[in-house]
């Protein structure tokens, strides 16, 4: 992934930082700019989500693309954020640690890095609550 | 708009083909259409060909163009348009080629698939594949397509009571089914303990859960139904096309385990044959994995959600059952080259109602295709009948 592609989205990635309409109180994560219930009442504010939530779905990623093949197996998941989003990421716990329903909260991890000498993305990954 | 009928068909054998090139396959595949057909190439008014990603596959864009040129049509200028939907490009470029015949602008169109995956390695393929999906919010976190489909079954399987060996028991059956097909990728039966003793890829997927990594192409020759017995005996009509989408990640959808695209995508094909789903005498459903069957068949409506299972461990879904699935040995054992599946379920549809499907012939005169991109972001339904 590219430099300026990865940087365009540091806040959302580093920060779990996505919105809320304030006219109907759902939440957005990735951010939308505007609300797909609302469309032109809606007003779309900034929200940072404090990373809570649990487990929809899971698996045990065991052979992987180029980039994430130095940490297989790791375990991806869909997680649900208590305010509702859901989003895509691995989980930092034991194949048979992660269940549907497991709670979990966001850590900030080394995500990939772009070859040997490339570029290190960080992001967000969760870990289980115990 | 005007019917549609398919005048000839032509598919390369599926597989590792290590001697063949993007445009040998693409050749292959039309001139075994055109002589199906009986026709030459200057009849053909238009192509439409669908590939995936030729771009990452082997660093070639602008392959509408390229194909028209490795085909000898270059001099006759056709308009020749590139399709992509990602695994689906071959259901869309099909949808097109009918649109384009409906409509009265064309006559005589091509619609092909074409994908060469086994030029780069596996991990390449890998990322490539991942591309179907959302590459900021999915990709970037890990997530392969096997693990998105992966995710889909233990959703599934943590609601509805799945047993492993049922999910096992979609690619035995594929197989049994493959070992029939000559162009199949895998021509032989498998056991039941050979998915279930095979390496965890995604769990609880196997490596005899997904489908293969394939070379290979299918094109076929569409024509206004009222013209269509100029060139066949045997005219297969399309009685509906459809298509439907849906997000792009699958983290975002209504239901995790229910491919909502394709339920829209199968009620307006339905809605445009004018039939109810209980006509269909058999599918072709876009089984890149174990689970994805399963979730074709229910979401397409022939059962209710959690009974696809049954079905298949009670053999509904075999040749001989009262609802043969995926007769050509589907994407899992037939081979999934990504942009040429979608034509070649089409193929695997008119073989059948043209009673040439040799030992895996099925009975009946109504055959549906169901061609899946990404975990279901866009689906494209196809219904095909004797005239």
């Amino acid at each position: 992934m590219s430099v300026a592609r990865f940087w365009r989205k540091i806040p959302q990635r580093y920060n779990l930082v996505g919105t809320r309409c304030e006219t109907c109180g759902r939440h957005y994560f990735p951010p939308r700019s505007f609300c797909p219930d609302c469309r032109r009442g809606g007003k779309i504010a900034e929200y940072r989500f404090p990373g809570t939530g649990k487990v929809v779905t899971c698996t045990v990623i065991r052979s992987a693309s180029e980039q994430f093949e130095n940490i297989t197996p790791y375990v991806l998941a869909i997680i649900q954020l208590d305010e509702g989003p859901r989003l895509t990421a691995q989980v930092v716990a034991k194949p048979g640690e992660v269940a549907v329903g497991t709670r979990v909260r966001s850590v900030f991890r080394r995500i990939m890095a772009d070859g040997d000498s490339g570029v290190i993305h960080y992001g967000t990954k969760f870990v289980p609550v115990k | 708009m005007r019917d549609v009928a398919v005048i000839g068909i032509g598919c390369t054998t599926f597989g590792e083909k290590w001697e063949s090139s993007f445009g040998d396959l693409f050749v292959e595949a039309g001139a075994l259409a055109l002589a199906d057909a009986e026709l030459s190439g200057e009849s053909i008014d238009a192509m439409y060909v669908g590939n995936m990603s030729a771009g990452r596959f082997i660093e070639q864009e602008h392959i509408g163009a390229l194909i028209a040129d490795y085909a000898g049509l270059s001099t006759n200028h056709i308009p020749a348009t590139r399709v992509e939907a990602a695994c689906a490009s071959g259901g869309l470029a099909f949808r097109q080629a009918v649109i384009s015949v409906a409509s009265g602008i064309s006559d005589i169109v091509v619609a092909a698939g074409v994908e060469k995956m086994t030029d780069v390695g596996t991990g390449a393929s890998v990322d490539t594949l991942a591309g179907a999906a959302d590459r900021e919010w999915e990709g970037f976190m890990g997530a392969t397509f096997p693990g998105l489909y992966a995710m889909i079954a233990t959703d599934y399987m943590h609601r509805f009571p799945l047993t492993r060996e049922e999910l096992g028991m979609v690619a035995v059956k594929n197989h049994r089914n493959g070992a029939k097909n000559p162009i199949a990728q895998f021509r032989q039966e498998i056991s039941l303990d050979t998915v279930l003793s095979s390496s965890l890829v995604a769990d609880p997927l196997r490596l005899f859960d997904c489908s293969p990594i394939t070379d290979g192409a299918a094109a076929v020759i569409l024509a206004p139904l009222e013209r269509a017995r100029e060139f066949t005996d045997t005219p297969v009509k399309v009685l509906a096309t459809a298509q439907a989408s849906d997000t792009i990640a699958l983290h975002d959808r209504r239901d995790i385990s229910t491919l909502d695209a394709t339920v829209v995508a199968g009620e307006r094909a339905f809605a445009m044959a004018g039939i109810p789903r209980e006509r269909i005498d058999f599918l072709e459903v876009h089984d890149c994995f174990t689970i994805a069957e399963i979730c074709a068949i229910e979401d397409l409506g022939f059962c209710r959600k959690g009974e696809a299972g049954t079905l298949t461990s009670q053999g509904v879904t075999a040749l001989d059952g009262d609802l043969p699935v995926n007769t050509s040995g589907g994407l899992k054992a037939c081979g999934h080259p990504v942009g040429a599946t979608g034509i070649k379920q089409v193929c695997e549809v008119v073989q059948q109602l043209r009673g040439e499907a040799g030992a895996r012939q099925v009975d009946g005169e109504i055959g549906l295709t169901h061609n899946v991109g990404g975990t279901g972001a866009t689906v494209v339904v196809h219904i095909l009948g004797v005239t």
